[in-house]
């Protein structure tokens, strides 16, 4: 696994908590759109943001989160936050 | 409109018993629900005992998804969720489905404050200057109407959703107004009920005030002594009980197991006058609230055969039985029998009332009035007003007619409901 496909992984483990039951992890995709897609609560995006930021070490901010509407916007959000700390 | 009441579901989670069986079970022999809590000794408390369900974590895991224990820290909410879910099943009533709600069922579930753990792991964030660090779920869990928002949304109801609160009434205050709410028509099926949290952030300030026990630390199944000579105090405790209220068309037309009618119920205050005051209660009032429930259940004084009591185990349980004894008109041989749960389970403080309410609804269920722990040594003030045949020590078979159960609470609040026999 390179680090991109293990980032995605790791990504798709805490993304499950917040899937309504009717969505499986398997829909989970590169391009899913958080809410109009797998239809998370858009309460519950803060609560990704606070795991994401303990599971990679990074610390996302308002616009971030703003940005962050597919699953592809959060790996390239957390991966120039990874560039930038080293 | 004036449609008649019933009692179609109880839920609890008590001290001495989560869950009815066990619930009833432990009143049924007196089993002692208060234990020793090594964390209020390392706090310092006075009183270093107290009634706290004992929930697994694994229990937990059939009531909330996954999502819903993430971060969870509101022992009341978990308590309320489990009692309010356990009278919604009782009741043999179903979730509603995916998307639409139950409009003709409401919720009116109480609290005194709620949450107060996840509160204070939110004020050690803030004021680290780490909000941000919160998450989603600092709000739901902390808001008053947290318990009843939780429970609509896990059953779909569709009708008011709403939290009262009125300290030590809070219980038996939810139970008449969701009552209300059918007998007007505005909607089918109420849960009632109220949650209180446990812990010491909640029973501190009761400590403070020193007016818990403190000299049955090492004998905590003795600390809780309703209508007692040697009565020193209230034991603090916590959990929640629910009831599902439901009109009697309701309850008939779906063949509904039914626990008892509800014929009315009186909630007023003392307005901290005359003898009243934040803490103590105007004992006008108190008469007053049992003889206006009486008159909303068009019930005769000489008819109430059972009252379940508020009876906290301070020197005020004298003067409760003297507000009895005076608005019935009743007294010796001829006064109700009585009974206080409290001597098992503590008094749960805004969940008192409907923990005791399901408690004296089993009453029914069972034909028999659970005995009092705890006063081998009655209050000579109060066998003054009362032949002590009236007070069981241990349970004893009786099918009550016209129950009368009350609760009062700091404010000078009052509520007393009037349960019947559903034959």
């Amino acid at each position: 696994m390179d680090a991109n496909d293990e980032r995605l992984a790791r990504l798709k483990e805490i993304v499950e908590t917040y899937l309504p039951e009717d969505v499986s992890i398997e829909a989970v995709e590169a391009d899913s759109n958080f809410i109009t897609e797998l239809n998370i609560n858009s309460a519950h995006l803060v609560d990704i943001v606070l795991d994401l930021e303990d599971a990679f070490g990074v610390r996302l901010e308002n616009e971030d989160m703003d940005k962050m509407l597919t699953v592809r916007d959060a790996l390239s959000i957390i991966d120039q936050k990874l560039q930038n700390k080293n | 409109m004036n449609r008649r009441v019933v009692v179609t579901g109880l839920g609890i989670c008590a001290p001495n018993g989560v869950g009815l069986t066990n619930f009833y079970n432990s009143l049924l022999h007196g089993a002692n629900g208060i234990i020793y809590h090594q964390e209020l000794a390392d706090l310092g408390f006075g009183c270093q005992i107290a009634g706290k369900p004992e929930i697994s974590e694994r229990l937990k895991e059939t009531y909330f998804t996954p999502l819903q224990l993430r971060g969870l820290n509101s022992s009341g909410l978990v308590y309320g969720v489990m009692a309010g879910t356990d009278a919604w099943m009782d009741a043999g009533l179903c979730k509603a489905n995916k998307e639409e709600p139950d409009w003709d069922s409401g919720i009116l579930f109480g609290t005194g404050i709620l949450g107060i753990d996840k509160l204070r792991e939110s004020i050690y964030l803030i004021d680290s200057n780490n909000s941000r660090r919160l998450g989603s779920n600092s709000v739901m869990q902390t808001m008053a109407s947290g318990i009843s928002a939780y429970l609509g949304g896990i059953l779909g109801c569709g009708n008011q959703v709403t939290t009262n609160s009125s300290a030590c009434a809070t219980g038996t205050e939810a139970v008449i107004m969701g009552a209300e709410r059918i007998r007007t028509g505005k909607a089918k099926r109420m849960l009632v009920g109220s949650c209180n949290d446990s812990g010491p952030y909640v029973w501190g300030g009761f400590d403070a005030m020193r007016i818990l026990p403190s000299a049955y630390n090492l004998e905590p199944g003795k600390a809780s002594r309703p209508m007692s000579a040697s009565a020193s105090g209230f034991v603090p405790g916590s959990g929640a009980g629910a009831l599902v209220l439901e009109s009697m068309d309701s309850a008939l037309g779906r063949g509904a197991t039914i626990y008892a009618e509800v014929l009315g119920g009186a909630i007023n205050s003392g307005g901290q006058r005359g003898v009243g005051s934040m803490t103590a209660p105007n004992s006008e009032a108190v008469q007053r609230c049992i003889l206006e429930a009486l008159s909303d259940a068009g019930v005769h004084r000489s008819e109430v055969d059972v009252i379940n009591g508020h009876l906290t185990a301070t020197s005020k349980d004298s003067e409760e039985i003297r507000n009895w004894s005076e608005a019935l008109k009743r007294s010796g041989k001829d006064f109700p029998y009585i009974n206080s749960i409290k001597g098992i389970v503590g008094h749960c403080l805004a969940a008192a009332g409907s923990i005791e309410c399901v408690a004296a609804l089993l009453q029914y269920r069972e034909g028999l009035i659970f005995g009092n722990r705890n006063c081998e040594d009655i209050h000579p003030g109060i066998l003054e007003l009362v032949n002590a045949s009236r007070i069981p020590l241990k349970t004893t078979p009786y099918q009550p007619k016209i129950m009368a159960k009350a609760s009062f609470g700091f404010g000078d609040v009052n509520a007393c409901v009037i349960f019947k026999e559903y034959k």
